[in-house]
């Protein structure tokens, strides 16, 4: 029985992983889960949007790399993120001015708008993959790890390693700060509390004088920031590839609707309860429960619940549950 | 223009097209064309039974047509009885472990009372459920998938004729349709939509890891065929003379001749389907349907069960895109789920319908051929249109040849715009709902 080194293993392979994941499935459902409420429909462009806001930000980091500009230890692309956050920002406002004005000014039943919603991804799948072509583009540079799991074994003297990497520590970071700055946007500032007033009561926010086209513009560049920063840290995290953004939408989705459609306390709650249920599902337990328990009950088989394949329907479970017993989610969406 | 005229000038549009496909590239790929097209056109008909009439959003229209080609992997592929001795009966006893605790599970929440008692109950019902269901189920695909893994490492089917996958596959569909139905119908549209981008993803990737059942990524070929195959009729000395006697090469008149045997089975189905789609239209059951669909509230104030009705439609939809997904893998002639790929399904069936016309049967059909054929064609065409943009550049410069090999994603970029357009410009479609 060696607790220490069990929970040494499930922090590496479980712990700082579901942590890590879970902060950019929350930014991820941030973004969707505003758009809900004040737009009211559900954007499945979202993963596409955020693949489009990584690859401009590879694309500038790549000018950087290529001048010979480097951020030391952290990643070159965290200071090529804003110029990433502005080339997602103008597309999105582009694509509202083209796409989405025309079916708010007709007051287009929701459906309508997710099948343009729908049209608007494919276009930016298209051009994503245009533009950096289909393969894996790795763009991570800086220090690997923060603690590497042989300095941590030297340095603890135990038998098992915590490694760190920077990528999962920025993630954390980055989340903690620009979920803080959100909040203190949509509590402490009079523009965050139009936007709330209009996501709660849309009739009653324009009489109070609220511009519903300003409203707008700023929720499309809060959603391109967000999904921007939340699609670098996965990119930088995983790896790129255009075609994952595109599965990320139904753990993103699921995170959004466990909290609560338009509850962003809900979208953060809901991305870590999801990202904690993949991690520890598919997560082979073997090697906790061989130090965690004693020498006769150890286990033989690898006790995986389901296989990584399954990734995606643990996602999967988790919603129809929600749907099933609770749709209007953990925090009672709708409402900002 | 009088509206029928109109309807079959399109409908010879579309005809026309590919005669000159015929005429200018080669008569084999023509009618591969309409063959595709007529299994387009019966996706586009299901898709449009549950968006015209219940505005239901179905974003998983790739998983039922995974599940009509899996259909015709059971029904039609030849048994492997070393597999089925080795583990078919553990395999079978674990799948129904899984749905007894899952059952076991509803009862206990719908006839015990409410509260941590009944949650306790499930979760250990549930959990207990798990590890039997993994401790008998394991071992037996452990033994499937050991015998002859090269060739077959999968249970096979039931060796029937590859006619009778086709309603099978629109069973299979419908049954996966009942479950989501009843999950995520009587909410906000949003959800079905999600529920359904999930039941596609699952549904994949079980075909795709499932080895015992599918063969999962080495797929499954060799499938039986309902016309001849083209090697017998060149061996065939009566079709040969026959061949010969309207001038024609043997080989090609036998190629042209499975063709047109499948397009003559395709149409079959297709037509079949659509009159009985027609007659649902004119019946009052379309009728209640659609005004349910236009006004929800004032239906359910009459009493109408809308969740009932749309479950209804939603599953004959899904059915429907199953019976096409099972003549897909019938034409192709094996399984290979890695074909199945939500774009090219899902998205395309979506443009077919917002095209050709949402809410009419003919508009689907119209649809389902015009984007086929635009589909095929958009690839030369677009390989052709950026070598002509960028004839100018230098030979070997990087952006031409970057240009020139991102043509292929151009195909998507151009549904996509073409789709957009049609919902700004045209939303109800080139054959409008009457």
């Amino acid at each position: 029985m060696d607790l220490l080194n069990a929970f040494i293993v499930l922090a590496n392979f479980v712990l700082v992983p579901a942590i890590s994941y879970g902060s950019q499935l929350a930014l991820g459902a941030l973004g969707v889960t505003l758009i809900y409420g004040i737009l009211r429909f559900s954007n499945f462009a979202h993963g596409d949007t955020m693949a489009f806001g990584a690859m401009c930000t590879i694309l500038v980091t790549w000018l950087l790399q290529s001048w010979g500009l480097s951020l030391g230890p952290l990643p070159t692309a965290l200071l090529a993120l804003p110029f990433g956050i502005l080339g997602c920002v103008a597309l999105l406002l582009l694509t509202d001015r083209l796409v989405y004005r025309f079916y708010r000014a007709q007051k287009a039943k929701p459906v309508i708008l997710v099948i343009v919603s729908m049209g608007v991804m494919f276009i930016l799948n298209g051009l994503v993959r245009f533009v950096i072509g289909t393969s894996d583009q790795d763009f991570t540079d800086g220090e690997r790890f923060i603690i590497s799991a042989r300095d941590f074994k030297t340095l603890t003297g135990l038998d098992e390693g915590l490694a760190i990497r920077t990528t999962q520590g920025i993630t954390v970071v980055t989340a903690v700060v620009v979920v803080a700055a959100l909040f203190w946007f949509l509590n402490r500032t009079r523009t965050g509390k139009s936007m709330r007033a209009y996501s709660d009561n849309e009739d009653l926010a324009l009489l109070s004088g609220i511009n519903p086209e300003r409203v707008v513009l700023y929720s499309w560049v809060i959603v391109g920031a967000l999904a921007t920063i939340a699609g670098v840290l996965y990119g930088l995290d995983k790896g790129f590839s255009p075609f994952t953004y595109f599965q990320l939408l139904l753990p993103i989705f699921a995170s959004a609707i466990l909290g609560g459609l338009g509850n962003p306390l809900g979208a953060i709650a809901g991305g870590f309860v999801v990202a904690f249920s993949e991690v520890t599902i598919t997560y082979a337990w073997k090697k906790v429960l061989t130090y965690a328990l004693p020498e006769d009950l150890a286990p033989d088989s690898l006790v995986q619940l389901l296989s990584t394949d399954y990734k995606f329907a643990v996602s999967f479970v988790i919603l129809i549950i929600v749907l099933l017993f609770r749709p209007t989610g953990l925090f009672q969406g709708k409402s900002l | 223009m009088s509206e029928t005229l109109r309807n079959t000038a399109l409908f010879a549009l579309a005809a026309g097209l590919i005669v000159l496909t015929g005429m200018f590239q080669s008569w084999n790929t023509a009618l591969q064309i309409v063959n595709m097209g007529l299994v387009s056109a019966v996706m586009a008909l299901g898709v449009n039974l549950q968006w015209g009439f219940a505005g239901l959003f179905n974003v998983g229209v790739v998983g039922f047509v995974a599940l009509g080609g899996l259909a015709t992997v059971l029904v039609a592929a030849q048994p492997v009885p070393e597999a089925w001795a080795a583990g078919g009966l553990r395999v079978f006893a674990g799948l129904a472990l899984g749905a007894a605790s899952i059952t076991a599970a509803a009862l206990a929440f719908r006839y015990l009372r409410g509260g941590v008692a009944r949650a306790l109950a499930m979760l250990v019902i549930l959990f207990g459920g798990f590890f039997a269901f993994r401790a008998v189920f394991d071992p037996g695909v452990a033994a499937i998938e050991a015998v002859n893994p090269a060739t077959s490492g999968f249970l096979g089917g039931l060796g029937l004729p590859v006619i009778l996958a086709w309603p099978v596959g629109g069973l299979l569909a419908a049954g996966a349709a009942w479950i989501i139905g009843k999950s995520a119908l009587g909410l906000r549209s949003d959800y079905l939509a999600i529920a359904t981008l999930g039941i596609a993803e699952i549904i994949i990737a079980i075909l795709k890891n499932e080895d015992w059942l599918s063969r999962g990524v080495k797929n499954v070929i060799g499938l039986p065929r309902p016309v001849p195959y083209e090697i017998d009729l060149q061996r065939d000395a009566e079709f040969v003379s026959r061949a010969e006697g309207y001038g024609m090469d043997p080989v090609l008149a036998s190629t042209l001749y499975v063709k047109l045997a499948y397009a003559g089975l395709f149409a079959v189905v297709l037509v079949i389907l659509l009159w009985m789609a027609q007659r649902a239209l004119h019946s009052p059951w379309g009728r209640m349907m659609r005004a349910i669909r236009d006004n929800e509230v004032a239906a359910e104030a009459m009493g109408k069960d809308v969740t009932r009705r749309h479950l209804q439609v939603f599953i004959l939809g899904s059915a429907v895109c199953g019976i096409a997904g099972a003549m897909m893998t019938t034409l192709d002639g094996q399984l290979t789920p890695g074909t199945y790929n939500p774009l090219r399904f899902t998205f395309l069936v979506w443009v077919m319908v917002i095209v050709g016309g949402s809410g009419n049967n003919f508009g689907a059909v119209l649809g389902g051929f015009l984007i086929w054929f635009l589909w095929i064609q958009v690839e030369p065409m677009g390989l052709w249109l950026m070598q002509l943009l960028t004839s100018g550049m230098a030979e070997g410069s990087a952006l031409k040849s970057h240009l020139i090999d991102s043509a292929a994603h151009m195909r998507l970029l151009t549904m996509g715009v073409i789709m957009l357009l049609m919902l700004r410009f045209a939303p109800r479609g080139l054959i409008p709902e009457k």
